[in-house]
């Protein structure tokens, strides 16, 4: 609370007392909250508006995919009316906004069913895989990067290097394929397209939507290996390509500390490399490092569609390119705000992280 | 977060990576089908109208005539309707709903659910109500049109449609009959149950409705107290798989029985492995060029004539769209009544080259949008081609399925390659389309017409010709009538029917009584065994 007072540029005059201190301080806060969750809506509000305007200006007639090709004129026009397509763009992003704060996404054009339902199916089957991906990613990656810097040059520097490389340089369509015909063609390790096997298939009561944690739920231990076995193949190839990404982050945050100052005195000190790579230089690079996982976790989330496609599954990725291609625009201002939503929220989260990690903000 | 980057960790996340997974042979009694199901936007028959919709509501719904899935050549056969008469003036249709019939809810399939449901198509008016409403029905008359009384029903036409034409008609998907209480029960305000419909199934077919999870699956039931006997397989299961790699990975792995969009390379894949099968049967999918008529250069007759020449048919059917197409060159699919199998253009640079010479036609360029579909970007790139050894200039934009569509639309495409599958079973349904046009100024917004797309103002003649055909009472006069259409039609069109499209269903071997629908209408599950 003492430290408040340094900082505290707003506040015009110096507080007398510890009582007024703290309330000071307390509507501070309170300002940073509501700052925050201003900045919130408004990137958010930038986000629809943006998405919303690309969606009118795209050479693609929604109207079209509700009526089909063989539509009269006169059954055309009902529907484009219907749509609200009749009235001028602000009207319809003005009364599209409105709907939206009542928490109405509308009605997609492209499954008849309510934005709301269809992100409630689509958005844990994303989760689930980007999550599973994201954690492989992390606990290979962080290692290997650590590694790699502490053994520069060595041979696992070299294995880092290549395994980033192919990362960023390998179509996933063409590796989720290759995967697929080796370990479920070929070798028959894991399961085939798709987030189940057709027994399973609404087998497991839904409680969060993602199958692994709802089969475990339920007790269902037949389920859930199925289940993983489906997950597994497309979450590797995921975590693969987060992987790469993490590593050669983790590689050159690790460097950096490495070549530090104190470094070299806790090596003086005669602290074994462990401690001094883990202890010290770990530490420290901790802190950006929560920042390149939420990144990595978030374009996940939003860039996964390849290996939704490959993989049969059902998730946001393939929803929002299906519906984007339709020119259903309820599913892709939907799909939007969901990760939008996903990326300010991971972004929140990696700040708060920051503040616990980080001593200097104790 | 230290403990879960030890070594031990890792080794056991990797040892989880490759635990062998817990297989899921297909039961006995249920049929997996992985298939491109993501364009159902509704199961309501009265407006789903795309091919997946469809294929669903057939199997949960019964029609007043039907197909038999084993006979399809024997075209339609009574359904709940067990007989008809047409009356003395030919204007009105009576049936006899047969007894014993009943709805999945229990309810009895009644004359008044029949009439109500029909009714229902045409004062909702959706996109496929045009197959009923073509016979003279609008919301406004269609209670005095169509009435019942006990188990008759009766419909009043405007005109003495061969008889043929209106109970091809109603084998359609929108011609679906509905069980009237379970649906009102639903409904919403003026709806009719359409909201309710979109999701549910209310009908009498041989499967009910497990449920339909957008892009994802649709799982049907058998239908244990079916009028026609409980189908062997108890569970149907669709799932969109898209890729075709992987329907095929699938149905090799026992995964799935049925892959229903398999490539050439992986057809012929199929077809090398033990225990597996490939289903030829022709769609009634045709594959045509559109020469819009707006455009000087293709308006010219030299040019029409020379076009059709300058498509090489076997060279395509052999090379990449070997085994999902075939030469064809007339608008109405094999199994139709009419249907033309008379192939009269080749492959004859010298011949183009020659009737524009002759005509004085020299060089010329056209530019024109192409669908970004591999099929029709090969087509067009063929044709270019050849095109240009005739001196003519192909200028090909790719788009998107939905962009080139609407331009069609407002007949902006100058070239248009697409395919056109009939919306029921009868010769009109592609007469109509192809050889009907009565007023093509912009005005007129005919964009349900490919001949209004393509500007293309059928001569007076032809276009009373296929009125009168659908008059005809004396079927084997109605098949001359079309063949005639065809004939002049392949002399002077600018719209060049090219190919037709063939399903290559890959089946496990021990599935049989398989059907796509043929040319004529959609898959049906009810025959389908798997044996051993």
């Amino acid at each position: 609370m003492i430290d408040a007072n340094k900082d505290g540029s707003g506040q015009g005059q110096t507080p007398p007392a510890s009582a007024s201190d703290r309330r000071a301080g307390r509507n501070r806060r309170l300002r940073g909250i509501a700052g925050t969750l201003l900045s919130l809506a408004l990137t958010l509000l930038g986000l629809l508006l943006v998405t919303f305007i690309i969606g009118r200006v795209m050479p693609i007639d929604p109207v079209l995919k509700v009526v089909g090709d063989r539509a009269t004129q006169a059954q055309y026009d009902a529907v484009y009316q219907a749509m609200g397509l009749d009235q001028p763009l602000v009207v319809q992003f003005f009364r599209y906004l409105t709907e939206v704060v009542t928490g109405d996404f509308g009605r997609s054009i492209s499954t008849g069913q309510p934005v709301i339902e269809d992100i409630k199916r689509v958005f844990p089957a994303t989760l689930e895989l980007a999550s599973l991906g994201t954690l492989i990613g992390v606990s290979i990656g962080v290692p290997l990067g650590v590694i790699a810097a502490a053994r520069r040059g060595g041979i696992i520097d070299q294995i880092a290097r290549v395994v980033a490389l192919v990362g960023y340089s390998m179509p996933i369509f063409w590796l989720g394929l290759m995967g697929l015909l080796l370990f479920y063609g070929i070798l028959g390790w894991v399961g085939g397209p798709g987030r189940q096997g057709i027994i399973y298939d609404g087998m497991v009561p839904h409680v969060t939507g993602m199958i692994l944690v709802d089969s475990l739920i339920a007790g269902d231990w037949a389920a859930f290996q199925d289940a993983f076995s489906h997950i597994i193949l497309p979450a590797s190839l995921l975590g693969y390509f987060s992987l790469a990404y993490i590593s050669r982050m983790t590689r050159s945050f690790m460097l950096e500390q490495l070549s530090a100052e104190y470094i070299t005195t806790a090596r003086v000190k005669g602290l074994s490399e462990r401690a001094v790579i883990w202890r010290h230089a770990f530490r420290n690079i901790s802190i950006p490092l929560v920042t390149v996982i939420a990144l990595s976790f978030g374009s996940l989330l939003e860039g996964s569609v390849l290996t939704e496609i490959i993989f049969s599954w059902p998730g946001l990725g393939q929803y929002i390119t299906k519906t984007l291609l339709a020119g259903d625009m309820n599913a892709v201002l939907g799909g939007t705000v969901v990760v939008g939503v996903c990326f300010i929220g991971l972004n929140l989260l990696s700040d708060l992280l920051y503040r616990v990690l980080d001593p200097r903000s104790k | 977060m230290k403990h879960l980057l030890t070594p031990r960790a890792i080794l056991l996340a990797s040892a989880l990576a490759i635990a062998p997974a817990a297989y899921a042979e297909t039961p006995a009694d249920t049929l997996v089908v992985a298939a491109t199901i993501d364009d159902i936007i509704t199961l309501d028959p009265a407006q789903a109208f795309e091919f997946s919709g469809i294929d669903v509501t057939i199997n949960l719904y019964d029609r007043l005539v039907d197909f038999d899935p084993m006979d399809l050549e024997a075209g339609f056969q009574p359904s709940l309707a067990e007989s008809w008469e047409v009356s003395e003036d030919g204007k009105s249709i009576t049936f006899t709903i047969r007894d014993g019939a009943t709805f999945h809810s229990g309810n009895p399939v009644r004359a008044e659910d029949a009439a109500w449901s029909l009714q229902r198509v045409v004062k909702l008016n959706k996109t496929p109500a045009f197959i009923l409403t073509q016979f003279g029905f609008t919301p406004e008359n269609v209670e005095e049109k169509i009435t019942f009384e006990g188990n008759k029903l009766t419909l009043n036409l405007d005109k003495p449609y061969a008889q043929s034409f209106v109970l091809n008609c109603l084998t359609a998907g929108v011609a679906s009959i509905l069980d009237k209480e379970a649906v009102m029960a639903n409904a919403e305000g003026e709806d009719m149950g359409n909201a309710w419909l979109s999701t549910n199934a209310a009908g009498s077919g041989a499967y009910t409705l497990g449920g339909w999870r957008a892009n994802e699956a649709v799982q049907l039931a058998a239908n244990e107290d079916y009028w026609q006997g409980a189908p062997e397989m108890k569970r149907v299961v669709i799932r969109n798989v898209a890729e075709s790699s992987a329907q095929r990975l699938l149905l090799e792995q026992g995964d799935i029985d049925v892959a229903r969009d398999l490539t050439p390379t992986d057809v012929d894949a199929v077809r090398e492995v033990d225990g597996l099968k490939i289903q030829e049967e022709p769609k009634g999918r045709i594959l045509y060029m559109g020469l819009n008529q707006k455009d000087e250069l293709l308006s010219n007759p030299a040019v029409i004539e020379a076009m059709k020449h300058l498509v090489d048919y076997e060279g395509i059917s052999d090379s990449f769209l070997k085994g999902i197409f075939v030469p064809h060159q007339s608008f109405l699919p094999k199994g139709y009544l009419g249907a033309l199998d008379e192939n009269p253009w080749t492959y004859d640079v010298e011949k183009a080259k020659q009737i524009l010479a002759d005509a004085g036609v020299e060089g010329g360029t056209i530019t024109t949008k192409i669908r970004d579909l591999r099929e029709y970007i090969d087509v067009a790139q063929t044709l270019q081609a050849s095109m240009a050894e005739a001196g003519l200039t192909l200028e090909i934009e790719q788009m998107t399925g939905a962009q080139v569509l609407d331009a069609y639309r407002a007949r902006e495409v100058p070239i248009f390659l697409g395919e056109w599958g009939p919306d029921y079973s009868d010769p009109n349904t592609n007469a109509a389309t192809f050889a009907f046009n009565p007023d093509n100024s912009d005005e007129a917004q005919a964009t349900g017409l490919l001949a209004w797309r393509n500007a293309y103002a059928v001569p007076e003649e032809m276009g009373a010709a296929t009125e009168a055909a659908t008059l005809e009472q004396d079927s084997e006069k109605r098949a001359e009538m079309y063949k005639d259409i065809q004939r002049q039609y392949q002399e002077e069109a600018p719209i060049i029917p090219l190919f037709i499209r063939v399903a290559n269903t890959g089946l496990q071997e021990n599935v049989e009584n398989w059907t796509s629908g043929g040319t004529v209408t959609n898959a049906m599950y009810r025959s389908v065994t798997k044996g051993e």
